[in-house]
């Protein structure tokens, strides 16, 4: 289908040098070109923390191994938990938003561009300083080196006397920085949200998508903000002498902990509403029904916020908290699985009747609904307190949120891959490679993290640099190691896809999936402006109303 | 396509009503104030969280003094704010920047109250940031706080240079949305002075 182009008579456009097109990508403030640079971003690190966890995988694949020096080991998990989650889940996320909530409300650009590149710098720029701790992490003293203390970094561990060198710095500025970016993506998006509706673009005529990235925004507000308070307290006890977390002087290390997980559990959330966002728009569409319950899924989205809010104390039942903080925690945290369910319920009513088509956007969707719900479960296996006391800080925590991180929000970017891959780039992704990382990536998925369990109940502690050979783990850990492989190998199929089908994909033309939503409406990929002509919508599915005007929704809401 | 989109009919026929959106400078300040509410809320939690738990003194009993007359001064500027808006929304550049400056003497003798107290309290009384959980506590929530008051007095003051300069002219909505900002600093200033001085103490 040809581009929809609006060209000026007597203007001809030259096709820009190297140079200019490297100073337009780094000068940008187009939310689209924003958006791919989060994302191509958040790729890069992907590589490097997979990289990293096959490090952590093929040093615990055998007994007594020494692939890795136990201080390098440390690093690696350290390393791999911050990057993915402050440098590749919660950009790739940023980035989606980024490029969809303008084309799916109907507006031109986000509300502040300028700000928009501002904050996408701030996240990149983190990325590198953490990364260039490597080099420049161990300081004057001449020791350390990448940041070591864990992605948590509990205190006292981070005190000068602990952490000597620079590493730890790079590590809390790095997240600082990142986070000044996040709250920067927030503040734009709740404004783009709320200020750049297309007419007729009600509240509860909005896109799922764009609902729930106005909750995660909200939620990103409140929930990041208590770590970068947290870490500009280390940096005082750090560089000025301070004693927040000092024990020495009566300060609190619990503390730490406290402000570390009031940003740590909203985050999860932060991370696994866009997740929701995904799956709210590409069920419907390869289910060829409208969303089912569009109000109550709206509400147990913006309850679950809430809620997520008084949940993070059940990161610390093992450190003796009174049997009432204890109760109300473990009761918050299960609660939070009914709005959760609700969605969960909802998607299915959606699939429910429908004539649903397997193409690969729909595939990891599925899974998703599966591996979250099993996810789900084992955390809230893990909100009854005694169980808890017996399994924190085992392998069967880092199978739960594994399961979560990788089993639901990954499964469900990897579908908004497969399902935007033709807007942004007018090629379809291939369906035979598509198939083929769904299938390698769900297998080496169970086999790592189902089996990961396991040695969690038998005893196996996390963060453990070896073990001994007569535990009953030596089998377990080495089938792990092997489905961390083989997700190795699903991830590069789908990298050779992303970059094989952008040149020899079959042509996707405007609207491949036969959706329902407005960024189907402009031509692949979207010109700069967005829409030449401002739309007006008169329900939640526009495209449906313009395709069937006998028989539009209009009529029904 | 598009336009086809916007010429459709719809069934039954509405009415289009007229379509207006908050104001993204408005939405998108009070999103980052409620960012900022949090940051607040961290660092008050830790202040009363480590009250009285000091192992060396000086304890705040010993050395604070209720900075009331600076107070005044900071909470009276949102009241001068709030008349330099009027001003310009009637377009009076001249009412505007008398209020204007005002309000930018009352932020600046604030700042001199705090640096004064600063001043009194480390040479006095060797009371530093890292001399006890008290110091610890104060300097940073005070400190953040007085922050917020210098980064609000630069824009403060950007803007009435702007004034003088004549480009101020229909940017009442903008001046506005700084003046939110304004506010916001001047509640968290009741909320830390109720922390340190009144409870604290």
């Amino acid at each position: 289908m040809a581009t929809e182009v609006l060209t000026i008579p007597g203007v001809r456009i030259e096709t820009p040098s190297w140079g200019e097109t490297l100073h337009g990508w780094v000068t940008t403030v187009d939310h689209k070109r924003i958006g791919l640079l989060y994302i191509l971003f958040a790729l890069l690190f992907l590589g490097v923390a997979g990289v990293e966890a096959l490090v952590i995988r093929i040093q615990l694949m055998y007994p007594h191994n020494d692939f890795v020096s136990p201080q390098a080991f440390n690093r690696m998990f350290t390393m791999h938990g911050t990057t993915m989650i402050f440098f590749f889940a919660m950009p790739i996320l940023f980035g989606f938003g980024n490029y969809l909530v303008p084309l799916m409300i109907g507006a031109r650009d986000m509300a502040f561009p300028r700000l928009n590149a501002f904050s996408f710098w701030l996240s990149a720029f983190g990325g590198f300083l953490l990364y260039f701790s490597f080099l420049g992490g161990s300081g004057l003293y001449g020791v350390g080196s990448a940041p070591d203390a864990g992605w948590w970094a509990y205190a006292p561990l981070t005190a000068r006397a602990f952490s000597p060198g620079s590493s730890t710095d790079y590590w809390t500025i790095a997240v600082l920085v990142s986070g000044f970016g996040s709250i920067g993506t927030a503040v734009n998006l709740i404004a783009t949200i709320l200020c750049m509706r297309c007419p007729g673009m009600t509240l509860g005529r909005m896109p799922l998508l764009a609902w729930l990235y106005l909750t995660m925004s909200g939620l990103a507000l409140i929930g990041i903000t208590p770590l970068s308070a947290a870490q500009l307290m280390l940096l005082v006890d750090r560089y000025l002498g301070g004693h927040f977390f000092d024990t020495q002087a009566g300060g609190s290390a619990t503390l730490w902990m406290h402000f570390f997980w009031i940003f740590g559990h909203p985050e999860v959330y932060i991370l696994v509403i866009p997740a929701f966002a995904f799956m709210s728009e590409i069920i419907p569409v390869f289910s060829r029904k409208p969303i089912f319950g569009y109000p109550v899924m709206v509400a147990a989205t913006v309850c679950i916020a809430f809620v997520s809010m008084s949940v993070w104390a059940h990161h610390m039942f093992t450190i003796g908290m009174n049997s009432y903080a204890n109760s109300f925690f473990a009761i918050t945290t299960m609660a939070v699985g009914v709005p959760t369910g609700i969605k969960i319920f909802n998607w299915l009513g959606t699939m429910w009747g429908g004539r649903i088509q397997f193409k690969t956007p729909m595939l990891f969707s599925i899974a998703f609904l599966f591996q979250f719900l099993i996810a789900g479960l084992t955390g809230i296996i893990q909100a009854a307190v005694p169980f808890d006391w017996q399994l924190s800080l085992s392998y069967f925590v880092v199978a739960h949120f594994h399961y979560v991180i990788v089993g639901g929000i990954l499964f469900a970017i990897f579908g908004a891959f497969y399902y935007w891959y033709p807007k942004v780039t007018d090629r379809m992704l291939s369906e035979r490679l598509g198939t083929l990382h769904f299938w390698l990536f769900v297998i080496g998925f169970h086999l790592t993290f189902d089996l990961m369990h396991v040695p969690g109940l038998l005893g196996m502690p996390r963060r453990i640099y070896t073990y001994e050979p007569d535990r009953g783990w030596d089998t377990l850990n080495f089938l792990v190691s092997i489905g961390a492989f083989i997700q190795a190998v699903a991830v590069l199929v789908f990298i050779a896809n992303l970059i094989l089908s952008y040149w020899k994909g079959a042509r996707a033309g405007k609207d491949p999936w036969d959706a329902w939503t407005l960024e189907w409406s402009v031509s692949s990929p979207p010109p700069v402006y967005n829409f030449a002509v401002i739309p007006t919508v008169f329900s939640r599915r526009p495209l449906w109303d313009l395709k069937h005007p006998e028989d539009p929704d209009s009529r029904y809401e | 396509m598009n336009a086809m989109v916007a010429a459709l009919e719809p069934t039954p026929a509405v009415a289009a009503p007229r379509w207006t959106l908050p104001d993204r400078g408005k939405v998108g300040m009070l999103s980052f104030i409620l960012a900022e509410s949090a940051i607040f809320t961290i660092f008050v939690v830790a202040y009363l969280f480590y009250l009285g738990k000091s192992l060396t003194g000086p304890t705040p009993r010993d050395v604070l003094e209720v900075p009331i007359f600076y107070t005044i001064c900071l909470l009276s500027s949102s009241v001068t704010i709030h008349l330099a808006g009027k001003r310009l929304e009637r377009n009076e550049s001249k009412p505007f920047l008398a209020w204007w400056l005002i309000t930018i003497a009352l932020g600046a003798t604030f700042m001199f109250g705090t640096a004064q107290e600063w001043r009194r309290l480390i040479y006095e009384h060797g009371l530093t940031i890292s001399t006890n959980l008290f110091g610890t506590t104060y300097y940073s929530l005070v400190g953040l706080h007085a922050f917020h008051v210098t980064l609000g007095l630069v824009m403060l003051t950007i803007v009435s240079w702007l004034s003088v300069a004549g480009n101020l002219r229909r940017q009442s909505r903008r001046v506005e949305v700084l003046s939110l900002y304004w506010h916001f600093v001047d509640v968290v200033w009741a909320v830390v002075f109720t922390v340190v001085y009144v409870i604290g103490r």
